[in-house]
């Protein structure tokens, strides 16, 4: 297969779009992380899944702030939804940011939802009603639904990338599924580093969310591999090595952290350290993606 | 409508960038020494809508050619006016989240400069690098055929403005038929690399504005058939391979927290 040729122009997509995929995609995962607690742990991991509920939205919160200041003419952003010109809604499923910008609507009802039923069971009263109904099957139910769309956040990003012609993004089809393992590893990470912080989480539950970090993180080697292999058939490779080489790095190391934390000794600083660099990884990996396809 | 540029009369004038810009009353970008032939514009962008490419194919230090043309014994100053292909299955149009992107009843390709919101998509889907973005405006710029122009009973400028007449403006019909006859008076003198590009379908589902090229499309930094793909072509992987992902963690988690759920309900049982 000979190598694929592109000519076209670098869209300029960049801070505001690398915080946007590492916020979006922590939120997504976290909020999945929120209702595998939920759902499949026990009732000592209610807390940690409060935890990851309530970082699930408060990490969605900057989001739309992120897109909105790249944008050209930031007050036309409602033009994602509405079509300006004909008056109804501006819905292409076929375009990633179309549908990715309804997704991004609907998954900030859920976390919303999900955010207020997480501080009410934690104290805050107001917000009782809620937690009463998400407690039982329609809870479950709006858990699930949101953990959808919340992949979809997660992963749709990926995919934005790759539906287009630039060298790199557009040249295969793992990155949707890249960004949505590593955004799963590093909401593991993040909710280990909050349940470190805020004390009183199980420390079974503690146990359990580093090994699922350790199986998203598999996931995660595996198709960052893919990723390669990729780019390399099509001839690309060399855009995301050369002086990409340290941003690759920064990403070995945040894949490697959930392993070392088991093995070396000082525990405090690795329930630190570990998830820090799990996280600085996940960061590393998109701003590698983004800004090697546009040098 | 469209264009027909044939470049083996382009004399490399620019005439076309100037009408173009002076109608548009495009600004231009600052003056910069590209080193790079007699090109002083570098690329098609929100300030650009028309680029005269200048390729030179000389022989190298050996004497040897490096891509021989028949033109004045091997040597050859390739020239083409690039332009906004007007795609039938339009890379920007199929990405564009707004509608900001519409096919007009000139069957042009224009960009609704008070729908954009500069989102840019556009420009990530191009596959021949045309648009830009204008930071004054905050919205995506590309050639308008001349929608105003047309709109009044004009051809655009750069036709217009053409000394050579090697910017064609027409009717598809009659353009390809000109197209047809100059090919083959062109390969019948002899220069055998000489082909149209986007005259049919098997590029972007045909260009309405193509051209006759006088060596391959690389050359010209035009994609080949080959490569001449959609954005859309991985939707369906990509999202395929999200969903696939997806389950597999989903699986993992459920492997992680379920594991010592069950554990801890035998260490109940004892």
């Amino acid at each position: 297969m000979p190598p694929a040729e592109h000519f076209a122009a670098p869209p300029g997509w960049e801070w505001w779009i690398l915080a946007y995929f590492f916020f979006g995609g922590l939120s997504g995962g976290s909020y999945a992380i929120g209702t595998l607690l939920r759902l499949v742990g026990t009732a000592a991991d209610q807390r940690a899944a409060r935890i990851a509920f309530i970082a699930s939205f408060l990490a969605l919160l900057p989001c739309p702030i992120f897109l909105i200041a790249d944008l050209g003419q930031p007050l036309r952003f409602i033009n994602m939804l509405f079509d300006a010109s004909s008056g109804g809604l501006a819905f292409k499923p076929w375009s990633p940011m179309s549908l990715g910008s309804w997704a991004l609507l609907g998954f900030g009802l859920f976390s919303f939802v999900s955010f207020l039923g997480a501080v009410a069971d934690s104290g805050w009263h107001a917000a009782d009603p809620i937690a009463r109904i998400l407690r039982g099957t329609v809870g479950a139910v709006w858990n699930v639904i949101g953990t959808g769309l919340g992949f979809f956040v997660c992963g749709y990003t990926g995919v934005l990338l790759a539906v287009s012609n630039q060298p790199v993004w557009s040249d295969g089809w793992p990155l949707g599924g890249m960004f949505l393992a590593s955004a799963l590893s590093g909401s593991a990470a993040l909710i280990l580093l909050l349940a470190h912080w805020r004390r009183g989480v199980d420390a079974g539950t503690q146990l359990r969310l580093a090994t699922a970090d350790r199986n998203f993180v598999m996931l995660e080697a595996i198709l960052i591999a893919a990723f390669l292999i990729t780019v390399g058939i099509a001839g690309t490779l060399g855009k995301v090595l050369g002086v990409w080489i340290v941003l690759w790095v920064v990403v070995v190391l945040g894949l490697l952290a959930p392993f070392l934390e088991t093995r070396t000794g000082s525990r405090r600083l690795t329930a630190v350290a570990g998830p820090a660099l799990a996280l600085l990884g996940v960061l590393a990996l998109r701003a590698l993606v983004i800004f090697s396809a546009q040098t | 409508m469209g264009f027909f540029t044939d470049t083996s009369i382009c004399i490399g004038c620019k005439a076309c960038e100037v009408a173009c810009k002076e109608w548009n009353q495009l600004e231009g970008n600052k003056p910069e020494l590209l080193l790079d032939s007699f090109d002083n514009t570098g690329q098609l962008d929100a300030q650009n809508w028309r680029h005269v490419e200048f390729i030179e194919q000389i022989p190298d230090n050996n004497g040897v050619v490096m891509t021989p043309t028949p033109i004045a014994g091997g040597q050859a100053w390739l020239m083409m006016s690039d332009v906004c292909k007007h795609c039938q299955n339009a890379s920007c149009l199929e990405v564009c989240p707004t509608n900001a992107i519409v096919r007009t009843e000139f069957d042009s390709v224009l960009i609704q400069q008070d729908v954009c919101n500069g989102c840019r998509d556009c420009i990530s889907a191009c596959p021949y690098g045309v648009i830009g973005f204008n930071e004054k405006t905050g919205t995506a710029h590309k050639c308008t055929l001349c929608y105003d122009r047309l709109q009044n009973g004009m051809q655009p400028a750069c036709a217009k403005a053409c000394p050579t007449e090697s910017i064609k403006f027409g009717y598809l019909d009659d353009l390809q038929k000109a197209a047809d006859q100059r090919l083959t008076a062109l390969q019948t003198a002899g220069y055998k690399k000489a082909q149209l590009y986007g005259r049919d379908a098997t590029v972007y589902g045909g260009l309405n504005a193509f051209f006759l090229l006088m060596d391959k499309p690389e050359v010209y930094k035009l994609p080949n058939a080959q490569n001449a793909v959609l954005p859309s072509r991985n939707n369906l992987a990509g999202y395929a391979g999200g969903f696939v992902t997806a389950v597999i963690g989903l699986v993992a988690g459920v492997l992680a927290f379920r594991s010592n759920r069950m554990s801890e309900k035998s260490d109940a049982a004892r």
